[in-house]
């Protein structure tokens, strides 16, 4: 079998100006941050980025990286708005697709089974179709119930991050929630998964529906030891709420900002999870 | 007893009847409402500890990642008490943006699940500070779905003041009760439309044992 490990600057790599990158994980939970933090530090611009939002988000709008955001919300969870996304927002600063998150869901379903569009309720009556004057609705071939007809979410690249893998990409989640990541992977040409710790197959013990990802589904699997950071990874480790806050206020103030991207995101992985260590 | 537990009463009263389905209260009134409903009149009721587990009374009891919450909305068994920063007199709910959608004077949190929710299933409403800014004439955004827009689901309103629902021939938004110590006046001049206030009663205190579960469930008054 393949042996797939690379280096999250190499995932970086293979992204080019204006693809399509899905991000897994749910608001500021088990988010591929280290992969987010290689994107930062390449020339790479003009990317969709296609995400249940929280600080991944608000990261690659800092850096200017988007052009794009297609999402159900983008939040901190235990704090309700990420700074930068409102920024760019406020200031006109990126097109948006803003989608109910159930209707996300099937669009990345829709994408998955290679369908270009699943039917859904929701939507319907809401602003979601005027703010996306491209949706277009369909009607029940058997009853006549007319259902937003929700466009697939098609990828170019898909980045999640989970706890364990083995170096051909079958992948296993050791908390209670599997977001989406499965479904992101599907939904892409090319797929990569970092993890806390990679491990032989045959190491990869617990419950088999934990097994989210099989090797199909992935692409290159990066070995990223507190990677989520400061994004929750239980079992592994809870969200760092207290750098969270740190993260906030200074995305919050332009003048804070220079000084943490100088701290924290200027001298690569090491350098931030030194920063990070220091700090605590 | 205070205003707040006035508010967590009324949430509570929002199950009444709502029997074997899965309430889901975002933020603590609603939440310290549906686990008071809970332990008094809906034993029945399923909760989720925000996360993906269901909690019993003893524990977990049930697996429900958000993608199975998701299957919930749709199939419908679902009660939510969402926030909405927007309100208007039909029920439309916005929590997406302030302003323009292209270029908001403030950007909120999206859509979420309002648009789905609310034409799925009951959903209600937790306001903490009634006032004019929330209550107006038109939203910005159409979030969550209310009367005028063919979806009645829409159920009832809480807020610090009151309790509203929409039962009136054209599904507009209807005082029905407020709290004790608030005059109907209070909610009108801090309501930006039209309320209909037909038989307009008190909101009931809840009982003894009542506070003294609040109590348990919030002993360190988080609620105040």
């Amino acid at each position: 079998m393949r042996d797939k490990r690379m280096s999250a600057a190499e995932v970086a790599a293979e992204l080019s100006d204006g693809m399509t990158v899905g991000i897994g994980g749910w608001g500021s939970r088990r988010k591929p941050m280290a992969l987010v933090r290689a994107i930062l530090d390449t020339p790479v611009r003009d990317l969709t980025i296609v995400s249940y939002g929280g600080p991944d988000v608000g990261l690659l709008c800092a850096a200017g990286k988007v052009r794009r955001l297609v999402y159900g919300f983008v939040s901190l969870d235990t704090i309700p708005y990420d700074p930068w996304f409102q920024r760019v927002r406020q200031q006109g600063g990126i097109e948006v697709r803003e989608f109910d998150e159930g209707m996300f869901y099937s669009g990345l379903l829709a994408a998955s089974h290679r369908l270009p569009f699943l039917p859904i309720r929701a939507g319907l009556g809401s602003d979601v179709l005027r703010v996306n004057p491209d949706l277009k609705t369909v009607q029940s071939p058997y009853d006549g119930e007319e259902l937003v007809a929700m466009p697939a979410l098609k990828l170019d690249v898909a980045l999640v991050h989970l706890n364990r893998a083995d170096p051909h990409g079958n992948g296993q989640y050791l908390g209670p929630d599997p977001y989406f990541d499965d479904l992101f992977c599907m939904a892409a040409k090319r797929r990569f998964l970092s993890c806390e710790q990679i491990v032989d197959t045959s190491e990869l013990d617990g419950p088999p529906q934990t097994l989210l990802t099989n090797r199909m589904m992935v692409d290159g699997v990066v070995e990223t030891p507190n990677g989520a950071h400061f994004t929750s990874c239980v079992p592994d480790y809870g969200r760092d709420e207290a750098f969270q806050r740190v993260y906030a206020k200074s995305a919050a103030d332009e003048e804070l900002w220079p000084s943490f991207v100088d701290q924290f995101l200027s001298r690569g992985e090491t350098g931030y999870q030194l920063a990070v260590q220091a700090t605590s | 007893m205070s205003r707040i537990d006035v508010c967590v009463a009324a949430c509570a009263d929002l199950f009444l009847g709502a029997g074997e389905i899965l309430a889901s209260p975002m933020g603590l009134i609603p939440q310290l409402g549906a686990k008071l409903a809970r332990l008094t009149t809906e034993p029945d009721l399923l909760l989720s500890d925000g996360e993906a587990y269901l909690l019993g009374e003893h524990g977990v009891e049930g697996w429900l990642p958000y993608r199975k919450v998701f299957d919930v909305v749709a199939h419908g068994r679902r009660h939510v008490v969402m926030g909405a920063n927007q309100l208007d007199r039909f029920g439309n709910q916005n929590i997406s943006a302030i302003g323009d959608h292209d270029k908001p004077t403030r950007q909120l949190l999206g859509f979420r699940g309002a648009p789905g929710n609310t034409v799925n299933h009951r959903t209600s409403y937790w306001v903490p500070k009634h006032s004019r800014r929330v209550f107006v004439p038109r939203v910005d955004v159409v979030s969550g779905v209310g009367h005028d827009r063919g979806f009645h689901h829409a159920y009832r309103v809480v807020t610090n003041l009151c309790v509203l629902d929409f039962e009136t021939p054209d599904g507009s938004m209807r005082l029905v009760s407020t709290h004790p110590g608030v005059t109907v006046d209070e909610v009108l001049d801090n309501t930006g439309f039209p309320l209909d206030i037909g038989e307009t009663a008190t909101t009931r205190e809840p009982s003894r044992q009542e506070l003294e579960l609040i109590d348990k469930l919030d002993p360190d008054h988080a609620r105040d």
